[in-house]
């Protein structure tokens, strides 16, 4: 198990703390019967309910004066924790390292949505902020009546409550830990009612002015670096119980297909393997791990007939242009009538872009493990939404809610709805089979191959220019699968292949998104379309969130589309954007960007570069819920080989205040490469039977050999405004930052995604 | 059929019961109780699992476990100590490496073979020496900047 203390070990110390009686301090205005009773209504040893309106919910004081913070998120290796700690340190007025951060497990933290559209900091740290600063509020109204001093005259450092006394005087003093350590705040917040990412429930306190701020805001940095490259904390594939067997699923060859006949006499002679088949559930368990993929290996079955599915590959493209429209919305600032005006227009400029089915490929492929005992039920998951996971099983198991535990434990990866929450849905079927804990690890091709994917989509874009140069019309289509066809959490039966596989009745949603800028033109449409999926049940093709989900593919269409314009207009890309951005921190990043990089200003193509080798440079910018990235990509392009080397990045960040700025440029370098990667590489393939994607040769992505040379930050801080989030808006515009340096550098448009040296190459013959 | 294999882990001499053809991995967590070495594809792909035998970094996720004979065995565990670190995983902690950090085993084993044979690298051989390991979070940048100052401290 991990090193890691327990929360729950925590709880059971406060308990056994939580009966000393308060010290009244002398002078005090109040009798102590009505101090202590006071007191007590704000600090009892027995816990108030895990709900949303409970300050201790989120916040302890221990016995020992530190301070646990509970939080219903989890860290996806961008260090959250750290920039949480940094919150409720600064609002308590205690030194940093004496707050711990317990995320993600059920059992201690309440639904904040887990990890989610970049919301860490901009909505579950809000609530954290607004929870500490209520703890605090309430920690020195409790002074207040310990030291007989009114509550405007205590000044807080260190997590010591002090009278400001006059110079020579010795000030009172008590500290959080003779206040409340070890027992639990039971202070009520007004919850908005709400669970997941809008939960918020602030209490009467005003968090602190940003100028004050001195925590907050400094370069703290990570304390799970260490615990991993020396192996002392566990992954959740690490984790075992006692009596617990390995279990491995079994997919179909040709998708939608359905065993009709297994022979378990064909695993006969390996020790303990058993099968579970339900329907088209089928996976096996042995009480050795390699006895258990051995099984999976040998296990004869006979499948289902079935037609193929799926298109093949080459007409995928043609399938979304035709596929019937399941729902279609108009998103945005719309402005004018876009119709009319381009029958005015002197000149119309066109273009389709098309992006692929993408693919979580986390570094290894999910695991989970669920144990069912007497009633209750506990998980261990590396799912980014553990407390939804928790809602599945419960509905999965026909096990009330407060009887399933369900843990976070670091995975391998998540950048989304990844394989993770099906396979806890799996090891959850199985194990109410055999009866035993299962630990359930897929296999490398079972998650490349059967994650929920990134949704294909095609793009069009189209601007209406006058006799003037000017844009007087845009108008921008995306049409593709939805991001939706599962939701983005385990919650619902019919989200899961094990719900799917076997026969509950679908659900398939419909979302997707526009491009998220502040271009104004007279006249303004932008819009979406969602197809069926492939293959309504069971899908190694359904649809759902992978990181920034669907703005990778809209932002590298619009702002490819953009750069086009420009180009023909005979523009620099940046004075035209400028021309029509009219946010001022949109106009901020770009132009930070441009100083950073030592942008020339000129148009696109760069002219005069011959020989096998060229380069260019392009920009793209965008925003996301509140967040604005302009990012400068400079590239070398092999016109031999078609090999693009995107070598340098300028990123111009605002996500408005910044609690961590090594944290969060370290954020920004992964989106950037993991941009690179899904921009030059990664592309899903299929045939029409299966995805044929299924390991690292078939699903490559950035090798460490086309690391960038360079990356360089502008973080503009703005601590006046509230943190909105950087844990995807780099990665939105960084295909068409690529796309655009390649036209510069070559003249050559590349509207489809990825740029692999074959693709380029025949582009450019 | 299982037969017993002794095995020379990070010094230590165990004894697993197990079918010859399993990989190396298996016996390391499962019998051994190492979860260091991780599981990523089973296809020597990504170097998740990879560990030393002998001082070449090896994928321990194709070594059959019959196969290992007297060979010694390291894993990241064994190759140092809080109080004792490798140079590469102070430089790991220096540069703030990981994300999610499955992938550690892989840049660090296969690092820290590399530099035990090769002082002073270009940045040129480095990637070379790490070409084909994955890391699907994206830290190459810090990936780099912790070998070479590991490289660096190595003399």
């Amino acid at each position: 198990m991990t090193k890691m203390e327990k929360p729950t070990t925590i709880s059971r110390r406060a308990v056994l703390m939580g009966t000393g009686a308060l010290v009244v301090s002398v002078g005090a205005p109040l009798g102590l019967d009505v101090l202590l009773g006071m007191n007590n209504a704000l600090a009892q040893g027995t816990k108030p309910p895990l709900t949303p309106d409970q300050l201790s919910s989120y916040i302890a004081v221990n016995a020992n004066g530190t301070v646990s913070a509970f939080f219903g998120k989890m860290d996806m290796g961008h260090g959250l924790f750290v920039a949480v700690g940094q919150i409720v340190a600064e609002e308590l007025d205690v030194p940093f390292k004496a707050v711990k951060v317990y995320m993600g497990d059920t059992a201690n933290s309440v639904n904040q949505g887990g990890a989610s559209g970049s919301t860490g900091l901009q909505l579950g740290g809000k609530q954290m902020r607004m929870a500490a600063a209520e703890a605090r509020r309430v920690l020195v109204d409790m002074a207040a009546e310990k030291l007989g001093v009114p509550a405007d005259q205590l000044t807080v450092s260190n997590g010591v409550v002090k009278t400001i006394a006059p110079r020579g005087a010795m000030p009172k003093s008590v500290s959080y830990a003779d206040l409340i350590g070890g027992k639990y705040f039971n202070v009520q917040l007004e919850w908005n009612k709400a669970y997941g990412n809008t939960l918020y429930a602030p209490g009467k306190a005003k968090p602190k002015d940003p100028k004050d701020h001195k925590i907050v805001g400094k370069p703290i940095k990570r304390e799970d670096v260490a615990p991993k490259v020396f192996c002392q904390e566990d992954f959740c594939t690490d984790i075992k119980v006692p009596g617990m067997v390995h279990g491995r699923m079994i997919r179909p060859a040709v998708a939608g297909s359905v065993p009709v006949k297994v022979d378990e006499s064909s695993i006969k002679d390996i020790p303990g393997a058993k099968v579970v088949w339900q329907q088209g559930f089928l996976g096996v368990v042995a009480d050795k791990e390699w006895d258990a993929i051995r099984a999976m290996e040998k296990l004869k079955v006979e499948w289902s007939k079935v037609e193929p599915p799926f298109p093949n590959q080459a007409a995928l493209y043609d399938h979304i242009r035709k596929a019937p429209v399941r729902k279609r919305a108009e998103e945005g600032k719309l402005a004018g009538n876009v119709d009319e005006a381009f029958k005015t227009a002197a000149k119309v400029i066109e273009a389709e872009y098309e992006w692929p089915f993408q693919s979580h490929a986390c570094m290894g492929p999910a695991c989970a493990l669920v144990e069912i005992k007497d009633g209750k039920v506990n998980c261990w998951t590396g799912s980014q939404k553990s407390h939804f996971v928790q809602n599945g099983l419960s509905a999965q198991l026909g096990v009330p809610l407060e009887n399933v535990h369900v843990i976070w434990q670091t995975g391998p990866g998540s950048y989304g709805r990844s394989d993770a929450d099906d396979c806890a849905a799996d090891a959850a079927a199985l194990a109410k089979a055999v009866g035993k804990p299962v630990r359930l690890q897929y296999t490398r091709d079972q998650g490349t191959g059967w994650d929920p994917k990134g949704p294909a989509s095609i793009h069009r874009a189209r601007a209406a220019i006058d006799a003037q140069g000017n844009v007087i019309a845009y108008d921008f289509l995306s049409k593709g699968f939805s991001r939706v066809d599962v939701d983005t959490n385990g919650s619902k039966l019919f989200d899961t292949l094990a719900g799917q596989t076997q026969g509950v009745t679908l659900k398939s949603g419909d979302g997707f998104g526009v491009p998220a800028e502040s271009y104004e033109f007279a006249n303004k449409k932008t819009a979406w379309e969602t197809i069926p999926p492939l293959l309504d049940r069971s899908s190694p093709l359904r649809s759902s969130h992978l990181r920034d989900p669907v703005g990778p593919q809209i932002h590298f269409a619009s702002e490819s589309f953009m750069d086009e314009v420009a180009a023909a207009l005979n523009v620099d890309p940046i004075e035209f954007r400028l021309r029509y951005v009219k946010e001022p921190r949109d106009i901020a990043v770009i132009k930070a960007a441009a100083q950073k990089f030592g942008w020339d200003t000129r148009p696109s193509p760069r002219k005069g570069q011959t020989g096998a080798k060229v380069s260019g440079r392009g920009i793209a910018y965008s925003q996301r819920n509140g967040t604005r990235v302009a990012v400068i990509a400079q590239v070398d392009i092999d016109r031999a080989t078609g090999k693009i080397f995107a070598k340098r990045f300028t990123v111009a960040h605002d996500c408005g205040q910044i609690i961590n700025p090594d944290g969060l440029e370290k954020c920004i370098e992964g989106n950037i490469i993991q941009g690179i990667s899904r921009t030059l590489w990664e592309e899903v393939k299929f045939d029409n039977k299966k995805v044929t994607s299924v390991d690292w040769i078939s699903y490559p992505i950035l090798d460490i050999t086309e690391t960038p040379e360079k990356i360089d930050f502008v973080l503009i801080n703005h601590p006046e405004i509230p943190p909105s989030g950087a844990g995807e808006p780099s990665i939105r515009p960084i295909a068409a930052a690529i796309a655009n340096a390649i036209f510069d550098a070559t003249g050559v448009r590349i509207r489809r995604v990825p740029f692999s040296p074959d693709r380029v190459k025949a582009a450019l013959s | 059929m299982t037969q017993k294999i002794t095995l020379n882990v990070n010094g230590k001499n165990h004894t697993v019961d197990a079918d010859p053809d399993m990989p190396l991995l298996y016996a390391l967590r499962n019998d051994i109780g190492l979860n260091n070495p991780h599981f990523g594809c089973g296809l020597a792909q990504c170097g998740a699992c990879t560990v030393h035998v002998d001082g070449v970094a090896i994928r321990s996720c194709i070594t059959p476990v019959s196969s290992v004979g007297k060979g010694k065995v390291v894993t990241l565990a064994g190759l140092g100590t809080p109080e004792k670190p490798h140079p590469l995983q102070t430089a790991y902690v220096e540069e703030q490496v990981p994300q999610c950090g499955y992938c550690i085993n892989g840049w660090i084993m296969t690092a820290a073979a590399f530099l035990a044979k090769k002082k002073k690298p270009s940045e040129a051989e480095i990637k070379t020496a790490l070409e084909g390991i994955k890391c699907r979070c994206g830290t190459h940048v810090s990936i780099l900047k912790a070998v070479k100052r590991a490289a660096a401290m190595m003399g």
